[in-house]
Parts: structure tokens; C-alpha cells; sequence
């Protein structure tokens, strides 16, 4: 099961965060800081996956973001791993050349995106065309 | 910093204009959260953080409330709520908008509504009953975005309570034309079973047409479902078997449209999903295991096999616990991963050697996790690392020596840390000893002769643990040693006591030993100092133990008495029921004394007495009568050794079970090539191989492939020479046995101090479809820290082919799980010819074809009912398990205070069988055998019967007895079959007759509950009589009382435990609260009641 994904610049500041169990707001900001500093200490010739405290950490790089997923030991770590690169792909797909900034200015859009990924842990959806298909009918109907 | 901040202002204005992205809102640099967003990337301070949100916060809380503000410029407050609470600021007075924002706002501005509502709330907050209005509008939209709106959150988050409410729309939305709709229905459904499994019990048929819906996302979505129901009961859902496997099938086959491929995988997390829920249905099950092994092999065949080192390791040690031989095809790999600079990859090596290791070379493998265990500074490692190296110290230690060296090293290390059943199994393991009673004072006499000098040298510097460890060790076996003085022993503890560092617990044992130790005489000095300065300790446990010294230093006969030498352990007894104080209690009753009351109750009675209850019987408070057991109450010492000493009946009965016949396992041709070339019989033994015929092709395949890559390794250079030697000693006795006991079933090496293993390894085999895999791969080099840079560097691109067919290899490891069970049901085949070695196999592969006979002999099987039985109702005669010479059935038969399981033996073979013993065994049920168990000799085509008397020790909504039948063939050859048989929990269950006073104070005296809705019976009578009535007949309840719109209802569970109903009509519901004094018990019988219900 997955238990937050979070987006994160090389400088540890928060860009994105969803947990999927309940963590009391006054303990995230330790946790994130926590689990970031432990994965930017990290070389990039060492492993993505890392454990931390009970459960799991997996992360990946992108420019000067990196995404970090806590994951339950249950979980396949490279199952995660791939569905992390999925994720920044449709990004890229629905913002055509997805920067940091673009997810800092549409941060609900990006939720929106994890939203149709990612449901109570699990991973509910993996077909790009149909993760982004109810943002891009709500596009629409904005713009009309 | 101020660098890129600099290249973060200079990419701002760029970006601003630049907006031409698709679906991008239009942003002015001058809007409020373009300003936020500015401000979050110029920080540069915690401080300045906090200033910039308090201040954000401030506005946002006047501009939400503000009767003017428009949707549009609530969405944009919305978001920036997000932002501060993001970064740790709490912004609640927002909640109750984003339901607004929700409720009343348009398309964009209601998904944000819906988004900020479901980070901000959590699933128990109030406030989310006020959106149920808002999904009901919703979901009965036209316009199909808001319908899937709707089903996004509820399937995030929803009032339990509220699902009947909406659940008729979501139902209805699973036969909607859109296959989006249909999906997120699905999903809703799903989150439904996941907090409340009981509404939707009655729609299991839908979840199968959706599993069969024509649209792969649909069926995609109820596979959650599936997962979670046959992880709860796999038996259940055997039958949907063949239809997982056609649809892995397509999937691997490339069915899917193109769209579902990630990299050209067709559909990846699919098959995870698919493959975890066969690992499931496959589990223990070699039928259904067999439905399967094509569609495995071909998952296998499609994904290209290429263990790149360190990315395979994970896999590899799954892959191990099937098969430890596959291990010495890697063995080079395994050791450049020992030496990788990378812990977490030296871990995950070393969970791998774990798995691998055996009697020959443990002490390599131990000594390696040892060193790791020196440098690592991560807690969870150490007390994990721990934990494993004590278990296969006790499991293959070699010698007495290195088994106490070993364990002094663990206690060192693991220091107060590791988990408490570590020093109390050593210490048990140490009191109970081993057959050979020499054997037995060596390893008791090293163990004192390591302590007493760590206790010369620096004690201070030992963790707790161990020093208790070594108080209980010399206070006990110190007299071994003859040349060592009691008082040294005695003098030596007591320096323990005035180090500052000891903890209380610590100076309890060391008390503790002392008072074993002290004889009086030269002695008395020590002691008589040490007993008046803690006889007035603040700690009673200390004073305690200090005055029990005082005491007994005194009297030797007393002492004598309490403390034997030497005793067996197992006579202590502690009197859990504190039956020696009723003399007191019940002088102080007489005196005038008011008599005890549980805390619960009294709290009870406070709460009825301060305001007026408005459920039935008072509030229940969750405290169980178990958690305030005695344990709380015990010292140090005697809990420890209590705790350590229970169970010691469950251990020789598993001992009977597990030192039976396994396998010495199937030898490999290829074996030779690796590093063990020098182990001479191996080759030998390779020669006279032969294929079991139970593996799968691929493995054999890959095994061949495997078999023409080796000789590239053999070449060997100069400073390898050191890795091959390290090689051969980590390796060695693999390839002449396959030892790894992971199942907990298979313990082939003989081990040196026999006892029950504990537990299982940590990973048990339905893991190993889920842990797949590790990897190491470098992350994408980051070319600069431009804000704006794309994230998706080109880069990352030439490495995803790869990766991603390694991804789906990965996927498909998981089919081990179905192979081992054949391999772990093979007999011994020791020393037998190869011909009756297959033989054997194929019997294991294969029982399908002996079920016939087994059902014909069923029909006669009620003559061989026990007369005593023979007039009483039995379930129906099933049939077990069969073999080619033995048939296995059962029934069991309810009487009015017991219930019996009558196993029917049938040699249906042409010639008699020797030395047949029937064991039967359960988890949640105490087994005792009525007269005989069968055993002996059983001529051909005759049936024997065992009869076994079965109670619940632990409820559980079906109660399972599993049984081993071993016998010896004429030939001599041993064999064995093994069964499981079912029952469920209402087969235990009688009415319960008591009067309503009485009904009401055991109401209150009872702590474990539950509540639940139950469907009313509407047919003409009076819905409660007729529902209470069909509970009665079904699960023979005793129905109380009925009062109105009330009733109570009693029964029991065999022999004496009792549990009460309160039924209440309530809206068109049963409601149902139920309560009893075991735990479990009020939710197993619930479930009953609602099949029990749903059946009519």
C-alpha cells in the first residue's frame, strides 16, 4: 500500500503531498523533512529504494524535483518506482514539457491527476489517455 | 541559495507569459497566489516562512468570509489553503467553505471543492457529513463530470454511516453505458467494502459482472475488490481460478489496446495485481496451483530474463525461498553485492544469505551479518538483523562454544533494543536443555565461564537485557562451575546493583540470582548489606525482592524449598485466578468490606448514575477484562520466566510432527560449475538426477540457459581467489540439500538444540508476490536547478526500455509460491531409488484422479459412524484427501454440550499399511482425542475411525483442524498425507437459557462488543418475531425476552462461554449489539447472523 507521495526540490521544500492514511498535520512537516533529507544524502549511484523507520521509501529524480513515495513493506518497491516515472510522464503529457513551476501553479490540477492514479493506496488507473480524460473534460468545459 | 533563487526570478516572468499550455489556468503575476508562489520561492528562512503564511492565512480568512467573494475567487482561496496547510499551517477555518466550494461552484471550481474537502478532511471528521447532500446531488447529475466527481471522493472518503444513503445510486451507476462511470462505481464499491463490509455483501454478484465487464478498466477496478476478499478467504473464491487466469492470459498476450502498454509491457500493474491475487488462490493449493503454471510460464517466457546484479537481488532472495539452488548460479553476484558501498543494498544481501543459510555455513553467514550489525546505526536494522541472527544461531549452531559466543555478541549489540523473546528463548533454551544431559552442563558451563569474566572486566558498558540475562544465568547454573566461589559470583552481582546506570528491572534479577546464591556464612555480609539498602526502596518490586533475599539468606530449608536446584521449569505454576487471597477476601467481605468490582463497571455505574444512558445497559468502555491481566502485576523475573515457559506442551507435540521425514533434495547438473567443483558427491549425485516432474518447464529452461552461461564465470583471476574462497563457504551445502524451512514445515538439517523453530521466517510465501524486487538504478542526472526546467530529461529515456522489461520480469518471480507447495509435500525420498522417487512425486502433483474413488466409498461411510454418534445429526461425510493407498473423510457431529470430528481412514489399496498414525491439530481449537486415535497396521480395503472431541480456544468465523496421517508402504517406504477440514463457528454455538435479570448483569459485566445493522424479515408475521425466530432456528439462539420493538437473545459457544444479543428495530434495520466476554466473538457470530439471514 502507498502511504504519501510527495514532490520535493533539491532545496527540501515541499511541492506536492498526499498521504493516504491519516498523519496529523503538526507531524507532516517533520516526516517530509525527515524522509527528504534522507534521500537527497543519498549518491546517485546508491539504490532508490530505501527504508525508512516501518515502512518503505521510494524516490526519483527529475531535474531538481525529486518524487518520494512511502510505501508499506507489502508493496513492490519497483512497481512504484515505474508508476512514479508514469505519473511525471502524463504530467509532461498534460502540460506539455511539465516543469516544477507549472505543477507550483496548478497544484489542484496535479492533485486532480494523482487523484485518477492513486485512491486510498492503491493504484487505481494507469492508462494515461484515461487518468487525464475527466481534467481535460473539465478543461473544456472551462473554456467553452 | 541566492543562485537559485536568482534563476528561479529570472525563469518566473518567462513562464508567466509563456502560458500557452494546454489546461494551464491563466495566471497573472499579479494574482494573489502568483504573489504566494513568488513568496514560497524566495524564502529563504524557516522564519520568513512562517511569516509569509501567518500573513497568507490572515487574508485568506477575511477574503472566505466575506459574503462577496465569487466561486471563481473562492477556488483560488481554496488553493492557497492548500498551499499553507501543505507546509504544515493549519487552516481549519477553511474547511467548511471548500464544502461550500463543493456544493454550490461549477465544474473546475466543484472538483477543487471536492479536492480541498478530501485533503483537508480526514475519514472520521464531522464535517463531511454535511457533503453527503452534495454527492447525493451529484451523483444524480446529467452532466457526467459531476457524477464522477461525485464518485471520486466518495470512493476517498464517506461517512460510513451515510453509505445506504447513496449506495442504490452507485449501484445503479454499474450498468451506466460510459466506462469511466462504471469504473469509479466499481471503486466506490470498493472503498464501501473497505470500511463497512457488510453493506455491500449483498451485491458480491455485481462485483463479478463487473469483473467480467467488456471494458478492461472496469474489470481492472474490480480486481481490488477480488484481492481483498480472497485475501480474507481464498477458499471462497477457488472457483474464479481459471478466470484470473485467462485474463492474465490476454493481458501477457497482448490483448489489451494499445493505450494500456507502459514502454511496451503490456499493462504492467495489471499483472501484479492479477499475479498477487493467484498467489493467493494458489497458496497451500496444488490443484489450483496447477490451473496456472502455463499462464505463469508464459509470464515468465515474455518477460526477458536478465538479472543485472544488484537489480535482481530482492527477487533472487524471493525466488530462494522456493528453490535455495538457484542461489549458487548467482553466487559471484551475491558477493560483489557484500562488499557494496550501499547498506541498504548489503541489507537486502544479507536477508538474502539469511534464507540460505544451513548447518555447513552459518557461522560465515553469521559472522558477515555480525559485522554489518557493527556499523549500522538504523535501529530497525539492528533489532531486525537482531532477531534473525539469534534464530539462526539457535536453529544450526554448530557448537556449544560458538552458540554462546554468538548470543553474547547478539545481546551486545542488540543491546535494549531487541526484541524481548530473544534473551527469554535463550534462557528457556538453557533451562529446558537438550537429550544428552552432559551435553546439556557443557553448554550451561560455558555460559557461566563467558559471563564471570565480562562481569570482572566492564559491566557498566553492557546493555540491561544482557545483564539480566547474565544475573538469571549465573544465579542459576553458577554452581556448575566448581573452582568458582559463590561469594565471588555473589560479590560480582553486587556490583551490578550500585552501578548508576542498572535500571530497576536490571537490580531485580541480580536480587534475584543473589537470593538463588547466598548460603549464609562467609556470604552473609554481601547479602545482609545489599538486603538493608533496598528493603527500603521506593521501588516495591526492589523492596520485595530484597526482603525475599533477607529471608531466605536465613533460612536454607525455606530456600530449599522456593528456590530448587536445578528444578525442572516447568512445574512453576503461577495462580492466575490469585485463589490463595479468597481467605482473605472473604474475611474482609465479612468484616463489612464492599466487594470488588471490575473498572469497567464502576465506571459504568458512575456514567448511569451521572446522567441518564441512552443505550441499552450502559456504555461499554474498551477496556478488556484480558488487558489488565496479571502480567501487570508480576516482577520482572518471574513474568520472564513465566511468559518463557508456557507453552512448553504445544512444543513436544510439534516436535512429534516436524522431525518426520523431508526430502533431501533433487541434486542439479549444473551445480558442479559454480564454487563448489571440490564437493565430490554432489557431482556424483548429479548424474542420477531426475527432472521432478512437478516443475514447471521454465524453470527447467531457465535453468538451462543458466547451465551455458556458467563456464564464463569459472575463468578465475588472481584477486578473485579471495571472493571464490568467501564463495564456497557461503554456498557450501546448498546443492546438496534444499534446507531453507521458510513454510516453517521442512526442518531437513538435524538441529543441535531441538526445539521448535520460532515462528516462521519473516517473509512468508504470499509475500513473495508482493516484495519483488530491489533494484539500483541512478536516478536521472540533474542538469541544473532551473525551476522550469522539463522534468523528463532526455536522458531517462534510453534507460526505460530497459527497466521496464525488467520491471514486468520482475512481476512474473512471484509464480514460486505455487511450486514449492508440491515440493514441500514430497516425501522423503532418502535414500530410495529414483524410480519410486518419481513415483512419489507424481502422487504429490496429482491427487485428482483418487478423488473418485473416494466419493463412491462415501455413501457406506455412515455405517462406520461410532454407534454413540449414529443417532445424532452429522454434517455431510466430505471427503479429505486422497493418495493411491489411503482415503481420507470427515463429518462432525453436534451433540448438546460438545462437538465431535469423526475421521474416516480408508486403505483403499490392495495391501495393508504399517505403523499408520492419525495426528490432528488446530489453531483455534483445543483437540482431544476420544478413545484410541487409529494406529498400527490397517489391512487392505479396510476403514478405520478417529473421533476427536473439538472446543474453541479462539473464536474465528470458521475454525479450521488440519491432521498429518504418516504410515509406511509394505516396501518400508515412508509417507504421508495431510489434510484441513473446516467448521464453522455456529456448528459450536447453543442456546443459552437465563432469565432477563440475570441477561442484565452479565450485560454489564461483559467487555468485548459490537454493533451492527441487520436486514429485517418482512413476510406477514411481525418483522422482529420473524426475524428473531429465523435467527433461532439457524444458530440456535435462545431468544430472552421480546419487548416491543426489543428483543433479547442469549447462546453460547461450547462448553460455558456466553454471549448476549440486544436487537432493537430501528428504521427499517435490525439494529443488533452484541457482547460477550471473548474476544472475537461478538464479530464471528454477527457474521453469522448476517449469512444466516441473508440465506432465507
Amino acid at each position: 500500500m502507498i502511504k504519501f507521495v510527495l514532490m520535493v526540490n533539491r532545496q527540501g521544500q515541499t511541492r506536492l503531498s498526499r498521504y493516504y492514511h491519516s498523519v496529523e498535520l503538526s507531524r507532516r512537516a517533520a516526516l517530509e523533512a525527515d524522509v527528504v533529507r534522507y534521500c537527497l544524502s543519498r549518491k546517485k549511484d546508491q539504490c532508490s529504494f530505501v527504508e525508512y523507520k516501518d515502512f518503505k521509501v521510494v524516490y526519483r529524480q527529475y531535474a531538481a524535483l525529486y518524487i518520494v513515495v512511502g510505501i508499506t513493506d507489502s508493496e513492490n518497491e519497483l512497481s512504484i518506482y515505474e508508476l512514479v516515472h508514469n505519473f511525471v510522464e502524463v504530467l509532461d503529457k498534460y502540460f506539455s514539457r511539465v516543469s516544477e513551476l507549472d505543477i507550483m501553479f496548478n497544484l489542484d490540477r496535479v492533485h486532480i491527476i494523482l487523484d485518477e492514479m492513486i485512491q486510498n493506496g492503491h493504484i487505481v488507473e494507469t492508462n494515461k489517455s484515461r487518468i487525464l480524460a475527466p481534467l481535460t473534460a473539465i478543461d473544456k468545459m472551462v473554456e467553452s | 541559495m541566492s543562485d537559485v533563487v536568482e534563476k528561479t526570478l529570472t525563469a518566473l516572468p518567462s513562464l508567466l507569459s509563456l502560458d500557452s499550455h494546454p489546461g494551464s489556468a491563466k495566471l497573472s503575476s499579479t494574482s494573489k497566489l502568483g504573489n504566494l508562489i513568488r513568496g514560497i520561492t524566495e524564502l529563504t528562512s524557516k522564519h520568513e516562512e512562517e511569516k509569509l503564511i501567518q500573513h497568507e492565512l490572515l487574508a485568506i480568512k477575511e477574503q472566505v468570509s466575506s459574503p462577496n467573494t465569487t466561486m471563481r475567487q473562492m477556488k483560488e482561496l481554496m488553493v492557497r489553503s492548500i498551499y499553507c496547510e501543505m507546509l504544515g499551517y493549519e487552516a481549519s477555518f477553511s474547511y467548511i467553505h471548500a464544502i461550500k466550494l463543493a456544493q454550490q461552484g461549477t465544474v473546475l471550481e466543484k472538483r477543487v471543492g471536492y479536492l480541498a474537502v478530501s485533503l483537508f478532511l480526514n475519514e472520521s471528521h464531522e464535517l463531511l457529513l454535511l457533503l453527503v447532500n452534495t454527492v447525493l446531488k451529484d451523483l444524480q447529475s446529467t452532466n457526467l463530470i459531476e457524477v464522477c466527481m461525485a464518485l471520486t471522493v466518495v470512493s476517498q472518503m464517506f461517512p460510513k454511516d451515510m453509505i445506504p444513503a447513496i449506495l442504490p445510486l452507485v449501484e445503479e451507476k454499474l450498468n451506466h453505458p460510459k466506462e469511466i462511470i462504471r469504473r469509479k462505481a466499481v471503486l466506490a464499491l470498493y472503498k464501501f467494502y473497505l470500511i463497512a463490509p457488510n453493506q455491500v455483501q449483498h451485491i458480491h454478484n455485481k462485483f463479478r459482472k463487473a469483473l467480467c465487464d467488456k471494458d478492461p478498466g472496469v474489470m481492472t477496478a474490480s480486481l481490488h475488490i477480488y484481492l481483498q476478499m480472497i485475501q480474507e478467504n481464498p477458499d471462497a473464491y477457488k472457483d474464479l481460478t481459471p478466470s484470473f487466469v485467462t485474463i492474465l492470459k490476454q493481458v501477457v498476450g497482448g490483448k489489451l489496446p494499445m493505450d494500456f502498454n507502459y514502454h511496451t509491457v503490456p499493462a504492467p500493474w495489471l499483472q501484479i495485481q492479477l499475479l498477487r491475487i493467484l498467489a493467493l488462490l494458489g497458496k497451500n493449493d496444488q490443484s489450483t496451483s496447477e490451473v496456472m503454471y502455463e499462464v505463469l510460464d508464459e509470464s515468465l517466457r515474455r518477460a526477458e530474463m536478465n538479472h543485472n546484479i544488484t537489480y535482481g537481488l530482492k527477487a533472487l532472495t524471493y525466488v530462494v525461498q522456493q528453490d535455495p539452488k538457484l542461489a549458487l548460479q548467482h553466487q559471484m553476484t551475491i558477493i560483489e553485492c557484500l562488499d557494496h558501498p550501499d547498506l541498504i543494498i548489503k541489507r537486502e544481501t544479507l536477508e538474502l544469505l539469511f534464507r540460505i543459510t544451513n548447518a555447513q555455513n552459518v557461522t560465515v553467514i553469521v559472522e558477515k551479518m555480525l559485522e554489518f550489525l557493527c556499523i549500522s546505526e538504523d535501529d530497525h536494522t539492528t533489532i531486525d538483523l537482531v532477531g534473525k541472527v539469534a534464530e539462526l544461531a539457535e536453529k544450526y549452531a554448530p557448537d556449544n562454544e560458538w552458540f554462546i559466543e554468538t548470543m553474547n555478541t547478539v545481546f551486545s549489540l542488540g543491546g535494549d533494543m531487541m526484541q524481548p523473546d530473544i534473551p527469554n528463548s535463550f534462557l528457556k533454551l538453557l533451562s529446558e536443555g537438550f537429550d544428552s544431559v552432559e551435553e546439556d552442563r557443557k553448554l550451561k558451563l560455558f555460559a557461566v565461564n563467558s559471563y564471570v569474566p565480562l562481569l570482572r572486566g566492564e559491566p557498566g558498558k553492557l546493555p540491561q537485557r544482557f545483564l539480566q540475562v547474565i544475573s538469571w544465568v549465573l544465579g542459576e547454573y553458577s554452581h556448575l562451575r566448581e573452582d568458582l566461589e559463590p561469594a565471588e559470583v555473589l560479590s560480582l552481582l553486587a556490583k551490578l546493583l550500585d552501578m548508576k546506570n542498572s535500571s530497576s528491572e536490571t537490580k531485580s534479577w541480580v536480587l534475584m540470582a543473589m537470593t538463588k546464591l547466598c548460603k549464609g556464612g562467609t556470604d552473609a555480609s554481601v547479602t545482609q548489606e545489599v538486603s538493608e539498602t533496598y528493603s527500603s526502596s521506593l521501588d516495591t518490586v526492589l523492596r520485595q525482592r530484597a526482603h525475599e533475599l533477607q529471608y531466605l539468606s536465613q533460612d536454607p530449608e525455606l530456600r530449599a524449598r522456593v528456590l530448587p536446584r536445578g528444578a525442572n521449569p516447568e512445574t512453576l505454576e503461577v495462580d492466575s485466578s490469585l485463589s490463595f487471597l479468597d481467605r482473605f477476601v472473604s474475611e474482609a467481605l465479612a468484616a463489612g468490606a464492599a466487594p470488588y468490582k471490575p473498572p469497567h463497571q464502576r465506571q459504568e455505574e458512575l456514567d448511569q448514575s451521572k446522567a441518564l444512558s441512552l443505550e441499552p445497559y450502559g456504555l461499554s468502555l474498551p477496556i478488556s477484562m484480558s488487558s489488565c491481566s496479571i502480567t501487570d502485576r508480576q516482577s520482572p523475573t518471574l513474568l520472564s520466566m513465566s511468559s518463557g515457559l508456557s507453552g512448553d506442551s504445544a512444543d513436544l507435540s510439534h516436535k512429534g510432527g516436524s522431525s518426520a521425514l523431508k526430502l533431501d533434495g533433487v541434486k542439479r547438473v549444473w551445480g558442479r560449475e559454480g564454487y563448489l567443483a571440490q564437493r565430490e558427491p554432489v557431482e556424483e549425485a548429479a548424474q542420477v538426477e531426475v527432472p521432478s516432474p512437478i516443475q514447471s518447464p521454465g524453470r527447467q529452461g531457465e535453468g538451462d540457459s543458466l547451465h551455458s552461461q556458467t563456464p564464463t564465470q569459472t575463468p578465475t583471476p588472481e584477486p578473485e581467489q579471495e571472493k571464490q574462497q568467501l564463495a564456497s563457504s557461503l554456498f557450501v551445502g546448498l546443492a546438496s540439500q534444499s534446507s531453507v524451512s521458510l513454510m516453517g514445515k521442512s526442518e531437513p538439517t538435524p538441529q543441535r538444540f531441538r526445539r521448535k523453530a520460532k515462528g516462521q521466517g519473516p517473509g512468508s510465501s504470499f509475500n513473495a508476490s508482493e516484495q519483488i524486487s530491489s533494484s539500483l538504478i541512478s536516478p536521472p542526472s540533474a542538469v541544473d536547478n532551473l525551476l522550469c526546467n522539463n522534468l523528463l530529461d532526455s536522458n531517462n529515456a534510453s534507460e526505460l526500455a530497459e527497466q521496464t522489461s525488467q520491471l514486468s520480469q520482475r512481476l512474473t518471480t512471484a509464480n514460486g509460491t505455487c511450486h514449492t507447495e508440491a515440493e514441500l509435500t514430497e516425501p522423503d525420498t532418502k535414500g530410495c531409488n529414483p524410480a519410486l522417487r518419481r513415483d512419489n512425486c507424481v502422487v504429490a502433483a496429482d491427487p485428482g484422479p483418487h478423488d473418485d474413488p473416494g466419493r463412491l466409498t462415501e455413501v457406506c461411510l455412515d455405517s462406520y459412524l461410532p454407534a454413540e454418534l449414529s443417532g445424532l445429526s452429522h454434517s455431510e461425510i466430505a471427503p479429505l484427501c486422497a493418495n493411491q493407498s489411503l482415503n481420507l473423510s470427515a463429518c462432525h457431529v453436534q451433540k448438546e454440550d460438545s462437538l465431535i470430528l469423526v475421521v474416516f481412514i480408508i486403505n483403499s489399496s490392495e495391501s495393508a499399511i504399517q505403523q499408520m498414525l492419525l495426528q490432528v491439530d488446530s489453531e483455534e481449537l483445543e483437540v482431544s482425542c476420544l478413545c484410541d486415535s487409529p494406529a498400527g497396521e490397517m489391512t487392505s480395503h479396510s476403514v478405520a475411525v478417529g473421533q476427536y472431541s473439538l472446543t474453541v480456544k479462539r473464536p474465528a468465523v470458521h475454525v479450521e483442524v488440519v491432521g498429518t496421517v504418516s504410515y509406511q508402504l509394505p516396501a518400508g517406504t515412508s509417507q504421508s498425507l495431510q489434510f484441513s477440514y473446516k467448521v464453522p463457528l455456529t456448528s459450536f454455538i447453543r442456546p443459552f437459557v437465563v432469565s432477563t435479570e440475570e441477561y442484565g448483569t452479565m450485560w454489564l459485566s461483559f467487555s468485548h462488543d459490537t454493533k451492527q445493522n441487520l436486514t429485517l424479515i418482512n413476510d406477514n408475521q411481525e418483522p422482529l418475531t420473524a426475524t428473531l425466530n429465523a435467527l433461532k432456528k439457524k444458530l440456535q439462539l435462545h431468544v430472552v425476552e421480546v419487548i416491543g420493538m426489543e428483543g433479547i437473545v442469549a447462546c453460547r459457544l461450547l462448553q460455558d462461554l456466553p454471549c448476549l444479543m440486544h436487537c432493537r428495530v430501528n428504521a427499517g434495520w435490525l439494529a443488533v449489539w452484541l457482547r460477550s466476554p471473548v474476544p472475537d466473538l461478538p464479530d464471528c457470530l454477527i457474521y453469522h447472523c448476517q449469512r444466516a439471514l441473508q440465506s432465507l
